[in-house]
């Protein structure tokens, strides 16, 4: 067997090599295994991997922005720290996602050209507006506390880069949840207007949260392929209703009220159960419809336009000392010859 | 560059992006940008006494830039004493279609494992 290198040229295919690699596919996927990058897989596999985890990717990319809008307007250097700390992660975890990304074939200029021409989608939640101070509080409970009830099961993913990023990012997400509940917390037992511009952000965050795990099962086409490859391993719903009930517990700490009077343990089904969500509202935003659209993806392309002379620098910088090291190197060469 | 030396010294870096290739399903048409970063693989000791181990890919320009793209993105909370960094296409990889018989030798070969020695079971210190 000839050692290979890691970016080896895909070898030949043929009906035999792929009916071969069906078969270790189904059965690693059976065994409730791994796929890792160099194995065969179906194209619809690697296709629909491609979708989720480089839409994932540019969520939290995209995600860096309705907080980074308030690191300058914190109310204490304390806080400001934190957010800092917190929009840092998130461009890591975009990082760590691409990486994931890219051991499927497809190079990461492409993906960041993709979301700057609007060709790609990323999650809803973002293109949203953050209003007051109050809304750091919120999206770090609700929508890192959805990101997270959606992510744990992902660790368990079956294809092995993504798994693995999402060990690492869900142990840094559960910080963002918790500094968000402090910012509420804190709000909460402030002045009554505080209590009030809580409450108010914790009313405009719950439904758009809820949404973030996606349609209702009946109307999520790809949910079933999914789940059968091991992908995501609960349905939208069943993870919308562990989320609503967690949220129940932790409101009532927060001194706030959720937003939704149908909120209901169901004693028959054993699931918690929430009012209507207005899933137009859903589909208009995933149409680039949404309150912030336009202006989350004019951020994007202007920050890349802004870094490329860094880029370009690195780039030129990289090249001066190669062919510096090269000179020396083949100085030495001469030397020896002579 | 050596592992083992000097971080900031940066030396050869890896040019292309080309990872991972599929080998079956035809991946989407690459995309290549010919000022583009390498990709690097990424190393870290967690604590003095332990092995660097694989902890992701980033890409960067050149081998100090990969170094401190690694600090920043790997050890944001001290998860490492020590970084190496590899160019992503030094690195050669076995065959993951040789179908188990590149590590068939240690089958049948119980013997070299302690537990298929039974005879000496509740001799102390054994």
């Amino acid at each position: 067997m000839a050692a290979q290198n890691l970016q080896s040229v895909p070898a030949e295919l043929t009906q035999e090599a792929d009916a071969a690699g069906q078969a270790h596919f189904d059965r690693i996927i059976a065994e409730d295994s791994r796929i890792e990058p160099r194995d065969w897989m179906p194209a619809a596999y690697r296709k629909t991997l491609l979708r989720q985890v480089s839409q994932h990717a540019h969520s939290e990319i995209i995600g860096m922005q309705p907080e980074a809008n308030w690191i300058s307007r914190a109310p204490s250097l304390k806080r400001k720290a934190i957010l800092m700390a917190k929009v840092q992660d998130e461009a890591g975890h975009g990082l760590y996602l691409y990486s994931a990304a890219e051991t499927l074939g497809q190079s990461r200029d492409k993906m960041m050209d993709d979301l700057i021409a609007g060709k790609a989608r990323y999650s809803s939640i973002f293109n949203y507006p953050a209003l007051t101070w109050a809304d750091m509080g919120a999206i770090g409970w609700l929508v890192d506390g959805a990101a997270i009830c959606n992510q744990v099961p992902l660790c368990r993913a079956s294809y092995g880069p993504y798994g693995r990023a999402m060990v690492r990012i869900c142990k840094e997400e559960s910080f963002h949840q918790r500094q968000g509940f402090e910012i509420l917390l804190e709000l909460s037992n402030g002045t009554p207007a505080q209590k009030q511009m809580a409450q108010d952000a914790v009313n405009r965050w719950y439904a758009p949260a809820l949404m973030m795990f996606g349609p209702p099962d009946d109307d999520s086409p790809n949910s079933k392929q999914s789940m059968a490859w091991n992908i995501k391993r609960f349905s939208n719903d069943e993870l919308r209703s562990r989320f609503v009930g967690m949220m129940v517990e932790q409101v009532r700490v927060l001194g706030l009220t959720l937003p939704d009077d149908q909120v209901r343990f169901n004693e028959d089904t054993k699931k918690w159960e929430h009012g209507p969500l207005d899933w137009h509202e859903f589909q208009e935003i995933l149409a680039g419809r949404g309150p912030c659209n336009a202006q989350r993806l004019e951020r994007r392309r202007a920050a890349h336009d802004d870094g490329a002379w860094v880029r370009e620098a690195a780039a030129a910088y990289a090249d001066k000392q190669r062919a510096k090291q090269q000179a020396k190197e083949s100085m030495k060469t001469k030397e020896h010859a002579a | 560059m050596s592992p083992h030396g000097n971080p900031e010294t940066p030396a050869s870096s890896a040019t292309e992006i080309n990872r991972e290739a599929p080998k079956a399903s035809p991946a989407p048409q690459e995309h290549h940008d010919r000022g583009a970063w390498g990709l690097w693989e990424v190393f870290v000791r967690s604590s003095r006494g332990l092995s660097h181990v694989h902890a992701g890919s980033l890409h960067a320009p050149d081998a100090a830039m990969a170094l401190r793209n690694a600090r920043d993105l790997y050890t944001r909370r001290n998860e490492g004493v020590s970084i190496w960094v590899v160019p992503a296409d030094a690195i050669a990889a076995s065959d993951p279609d040789s179908k188990g018989s590149f590590f068939e030798s240690p089958q049948g070969k119980d013997y070299r494992h302690a537990t298929y020695y039974t005879k000496s079971e509740g001799v102390k210190h054994l």
